[in-house]
Formats: C-alpha cells, structure tokens, sequence
C-alpha cells in the first residue's frame, strides 16, 4: 500500500489570538507551530497502514521553508519520504493550493508509481476551507469521502472501508474502490509522540523541495470546470483581504467561592438556575 | 441585480435540517439586498414532502429530484444533481448549511464548476466585488474576503443564523419544479453501503442539558470517577478537553471544541480546563458556564459566568456531598 498524507503546517494558538499590526496574520514570534489535528491522524494512520500492510509512505506540505519541521516531525514518527512545495511566505487560497498539489501528485506518481490512498485533514484547522481534498480528488478523478474516522481494506486489497458518524448519532460505512482519497478527522486514532531514535533519524532524511512562485500560479493542475460556460479555467478565492477577532461576549467570572467550602454556594446556584430540585 | 439565490435543503424523516432553515434564512437576507428570489433544491424520493413546508422560509419554487438513487447520501452525485440545476438556472449564488454534508457537496460542485467556495460565512455584502466574512477557527477568528465569481458558492456557519420564518404560517407552498438530473457511474462510487445506529443508554454528550468537562487539572483516568459522578447527580455527560483525550484518560468522542463535538448545554461545568480557545469554540454556546480551577487567571475565567478557585480533586466531591446531604436530584 502505497500512501501520501497532505498536511499543513498552523499555528498552536492557546488561550487568546494575537494578530499581526497590519491585521493580515496571527502574530506567531510567540508560538509554536503544528501539523493540523486531523492530518496528524492522518499521518499516524498512513504509517500504521504501512507497518501493516507494507509498502511506502510519504508526506506533502504546502508552505513557507519553516514547514519543513512539520514534514520531520511525520518522518520521526515513520513517514519515509516528504515534499515540500515552498512558497514565498503569504497565503494561498484553497482553489491554487489544490492546483499546485494535484499538479505534483501526478508527477510523483509519474515517477514513483501510484498513491493507493491519498489522506487529507477534513479541513485545516486554520483556514477551515473544507475543500482541497475534494479539489485534489476531482482533478485526479478518484472517488473521495471526507470526515472519515476509521479505514480498514478489503481482502484483495483493492477496496478501502471507511466510516464516519452519521447525522444525528450512529455510523456510516464506505466502500471506495483502491486509489482513493480520505478525508480524515481526529479520533480515527491516537497519534503516537516521536521517539528519540526517530526524531534523530528523521533530522539526516532528505526533504524534496519544489519551488513555487511568488504568488499562486493560478489553478492550472485543476484544469478547466467542466461548465465550460462558466469557467474556461478554475476561477481562485476566497480572497483574504484581512483578519479580525469576533467580539466578546463575556465579561470576568463571578467567583462563587474558594477551595470545598464554596460547595454550598455552588449547590444553591444549581438550584437556583433549576438543575436540581427537591 | 435580481435572479436567483439557490439553497441546498438537506432533510431527514420527512423534516428539512435546521441547518438548512438557517441556511435559508441567511440567503433571505442576500436575496432582500439584491431585489433576487429564493429558490430550494432538494434530492431523493421524500423531497416533494419537505419542498411543500418551505413557503413560510421564502422559498417560491422548490427543484426537487425524486430519484431514489439519490436518497443514500453520496457527494459526487449530489453535487452532479445540484450542478446541473445550477448550469440550468444560472442563479447568482448558490447557499447551503455549513454541515459535513453541506461543505462536502458544495466542495464537489465547486471542483466540478471550477469557481472559487467560501466556507462557514456569517455574512455577505454583494456588490461589484461580493464581500463576505466568514470564520476561521471553528470561529475563534473572523476572515474578510473578497468572493469575485459568476456564481458565489457559500456555506453558512452554524448557529449565526435565526431560524425565523419569513412570514406566519399562511405563507403558499412554493411551486414544485421536479427536475431529472443525468447521474454518472462515478458519480455514485463513493455513498453509504452501511450503517450503524446510535448506541442508546445514557444521555449523550450532544444532547446534555448540563455537561460536565474535564481538562489536565483532572490528573488520570480514574481521576474522571469525581466528574461521573457529579454528571450523574445532574442529570448530564462528561466531556473533556483535548488534552484529555491525547492521553487516552477519554475516548476522542468525549471531546468538546474546534476538532471534537461543539455542544450547546443550559450549564457547562469545566474543571481543570484552561480555556484554550480551541476548547472554547466549542463550549461557548452553553447558556453558562461554571470554571472549577486553581489558576485565578486562567483564560476560562473570561469566559465563564461563575467560578470556584480551587482544587477540583476536593472541591467536585465537596459539591456532589453537599446535594446527596440536601437530597437533591436532577429536574
Ligand atoms: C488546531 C488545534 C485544534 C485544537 N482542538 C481542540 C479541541 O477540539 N478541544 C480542546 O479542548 N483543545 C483543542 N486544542 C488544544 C488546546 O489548544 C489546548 O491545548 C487544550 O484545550 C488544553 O487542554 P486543558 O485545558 O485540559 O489543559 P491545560 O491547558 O494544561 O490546562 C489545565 C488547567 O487545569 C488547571 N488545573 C490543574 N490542576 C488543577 C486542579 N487540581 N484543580 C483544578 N484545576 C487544575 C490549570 O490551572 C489549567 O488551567 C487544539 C489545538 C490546536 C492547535
Ligand atoms: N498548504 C497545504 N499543504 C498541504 N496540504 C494542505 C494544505 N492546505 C490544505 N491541505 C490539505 O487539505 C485539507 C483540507 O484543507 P482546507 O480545504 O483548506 O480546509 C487539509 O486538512 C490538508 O490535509
């Protein structure tokens, strides 16, 4: 089974987001970065299909030079191989950035033979697009399920089974038809955390570096819509024009008590508030 | 400008989603600003039904496709449906809710089309340019953007809509258009083979009136027995953080904020949680929150309405004695 995992590389914002002065980025020279949640599961799942199942794994990532650490902390938890399309630094809408990914996909599998599975996050957690997998998937014409949470294959190997929670409570199957892509959520595993051994052997593996221009090429990989009235090539956007924090709603906690003492007074709130009677 | 803002309609026993009455809520409001109708397109054999209790939500002209091989969700052929309405109607911007569904399908129609699709927006300004806002961040993070196509395609994010009818209950029943989209082999590839329904027993999480959360402050798995407990007296579910779940102490589906569940209690209690606000995003629709914490300025504080400073491990069994000495049970 031969396996790719697209991930990007986000910000680990904590208790409050700081942007830049010019209202365009959050404000990173006090955070740390990380793969996406969901695709962190994804890259989990791909080498542990890969230990069961043999065959290669490999991760890609869209970003700037620095996301270069993203693609070794999936090689120090057994990804093999990574690609790194580099960007200019600035954003890149989900229209170029699915351009971009299926354009290299085919060349990789041009090369290196085909991707059995293709995993994405069901959506970054930055952007929150809910897209590029799909893009990627329509432009190579393979089918593709997103929010999936549990992969298991069929015996000759040629079908996937995958599962994700219906509307409403309970559980959906999918039977896709080998090469496929998945779109992944957090849950479908629990990502193990990079050995020693594995972050040191990860830091000598080479790092495939694709240079892209300074702003996005345009949507070329896509090729035109099929509604060739509407589209002759893929039209991009959403187009960021700047960030903003929501209002608040809230103001400072009411503090009821300190230490065990306050059980009373939070008991007489339950009650108050109707949760608990006589 | 006029024409037309097409709404998806997703719906289930018989019932259009609520999500989706949000979404049509949310292209009511586009609609008024450019002088366009409504119009609802809804697939597989119940459509005709749900399309009939659309009039009071705006809708004048319902496209339904009554075809069965649509009734089991798959996303390419949903989105072949509605593409081929769209390629015949032309309409201005196409609305659906910000569900998995909503995006999934809106995501296939917008690869196949090749135009541009905003996900989760809260709001739209149409003009030469159309200009929206919409979330990043499960929300904690708001995007203005610029969505400069022939047709718009959005999703709505969920809950920034009322659900209110457009007019009272004497609204007509929109005309019914029934419509015969051309489905490809591939496009029914990827649709529900099985399913699996929902384990019953005990409240679940989604549904909890009150809904008691666990963060590291809890200390281990077993630590979880104290919030059990109090959960239980309450009449309520646990959660936790994501923390909680890394380390295994809970299963991933316990989990609240922007990559687990977002749930909407009458009271949220959350012990030992910092508030990061990927936790919050999903807990902020509670009516109010109760922080049980030892940190005074934790980021929680800002966010909850009341607050015990202190130790969870005495302060919890502390509260669940006092109701079990007061006699107390759950409405
Ligand atoms: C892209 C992304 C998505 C994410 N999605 C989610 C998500 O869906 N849900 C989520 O929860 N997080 C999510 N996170 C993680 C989030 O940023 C925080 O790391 C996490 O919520 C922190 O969990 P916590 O509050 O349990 O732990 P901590 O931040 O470590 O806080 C522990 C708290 O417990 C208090 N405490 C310690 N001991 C005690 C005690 N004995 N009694 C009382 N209080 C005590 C401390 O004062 C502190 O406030 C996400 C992060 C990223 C980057
Ligand atoms: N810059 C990127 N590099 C690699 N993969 C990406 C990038 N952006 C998005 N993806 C993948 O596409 C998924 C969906 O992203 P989005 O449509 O932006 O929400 C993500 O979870 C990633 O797996």
């Amino acid at each position: 089974m031969n396996i790719l995992v697209c991930v990007k590389r986000v910000p680990q914002t904590g208790g409050r987001i700081v942007l830049t002065a010019d209202g365009q980025a959050i404000d990173t020279r006090f955070l740390g970065h990380t793969i996406s949640p969901h695709e962190e599961c994804g890259v989990e799942e791909a080498v542990r299909i890969v230990e069961k199942e043999g065959g290669t794994s490999a991760v890609l990532t869209l970003g700037p030079a620095e996301a270069e650490d993203q693609l070794r902390d999936a090689m120090a938890i057994g990804i093999e191989r990574a690609i790194l399309l580099e960007t200019q630094g600035g954003e890149w809408d989900p229209v170029s950035t699915a351009g971009a990914i299926a354009e290299t996909i085919e060349a990789q599998e041009a090369a290196n033979g085909r991707f059995d599975l293709i995993l994405f996050g069901n959506e970054a957690a930055d952007t929150g697009d809910y897209q590029v997998g799909v893009r990627v998937a329509v432009a190579l014409g393979r089918p593709v399920i997103n929010g999936i949470k549990e992969i298991s294959f069929g015996d000759d190997r040629r079908v996937a089974f995958a599962r994700r929670e219906a509307p409403g409570g309970g559980w959906e199957t999918y039977e896709l038809p080998l090469p496929a892509i998945l779109g992944v959520k957090e849950g479908l595993n629990l990502p193990r955390y990079p050995s020693v051994p594995g972050r040191l052997r990860a830091k000598k593996k080479d790092v495939e570096r694709i240079a892209l221009g300074s702003s996005p090429s345009g949507a070329q990989g896509l090729g035109a819509g099929e509604d060739a009235a509407y589209a002759a090539s893929p039209v991009p956007g959403p187009t960021k024009l700047g960030l903003r924090l929501p209002a608040e709603e809230r103001t400072a906690a009411d503090v009821i008590g300190r230490g065990p003492e306050a059980a009373p007074a939070v008991v007489d709130l339950l009650e108050r508030i109707g949760v608990l009677s006589k | 400008m006029s024409g037309t803002v097409l709404v998806f309609v997703e719906h289930a026993g018989g019932e259009p989603d609520r999500l989706s009455l949000e979404a049509l809520g949310f292209a009511r409001a586009l609609a008024s600003k450019v002088d366009a109708k409504v119009d609802a397109v809804l697939l597989g054999s119940a459509s005709e039904g749900v399309a009939e209790m659309l009039g009071p939500f705006g809708v004048g002209l319902a496209h339904v496709a009554i075809n069965p091989r649509l009734d089991d969700y798959a996303p390419a052929a949903w989105a072949a449906a509605i593409r081929a309405n769209v390629a015949a109607r032309s309409p201005i911007a196409v609305v659906v809710a910000g569900s998995d569904r909503g995006n999934e399908v809106l995501a296939h129609v917008a690869a196949r089309a090749g135009l541009p699709m905003a996900a989760n927006v809260i709001e739209v300004r149409p003009g030469d340019s159309w200009r929206l806002v919409r979330q990043r961040w499960a929300g904690s993070l708001l995007e203005d953007a610029a969505l400069d196509a022939p047709i718009r395609l959005m999703s709505v994010a969920p809950h920034t809509v009322a659900v209110d009818p457009a007019t009272a209950g004497t609204a007509p029943a929109p005309t019914i258009s029934r419509f015969e989209p051309e489905l490809e082999p591939g496009d029914l590839v990827a649709r529900v083979v099985g399913r699996e329904a929902r384990k019953s027993g005990g409240v679940s999480l989604g549904d909890a009136k009150v809904v008691v959360g666990g963060g590291r402050g809890v200390g281990s798995a077993a630590g979880f027995e104290r919030l059990e407990e109090l959960a239980a007296q309450l009449g309520g579910a646990v959660g936790g953080s994501r923390v909680v779940t890394s380390l295994g102490w809970r299963p991933h589906a316990d989990q609240i904020g922007q990559t687990g569940l977002r749930i909407a209690p009458d009271l949220y209690i959350a012990c030992g949680i910092s508030g990061a606000i990927q936790h919050i995003v999903g807990c902020k629709a509670a009516k109010r929150i109760l922080a049980i914490n030892t940190d005074p300025e934790s980021p929680i504080m800002a966010v909850a309405d009341y607050a015990v400073i202190g130790d969870l491990s005495t302060v919890v069994p502390a509260i669940t004695a006092e109701i079990r000495s007061r006699g107390l049970s759950h409405s």
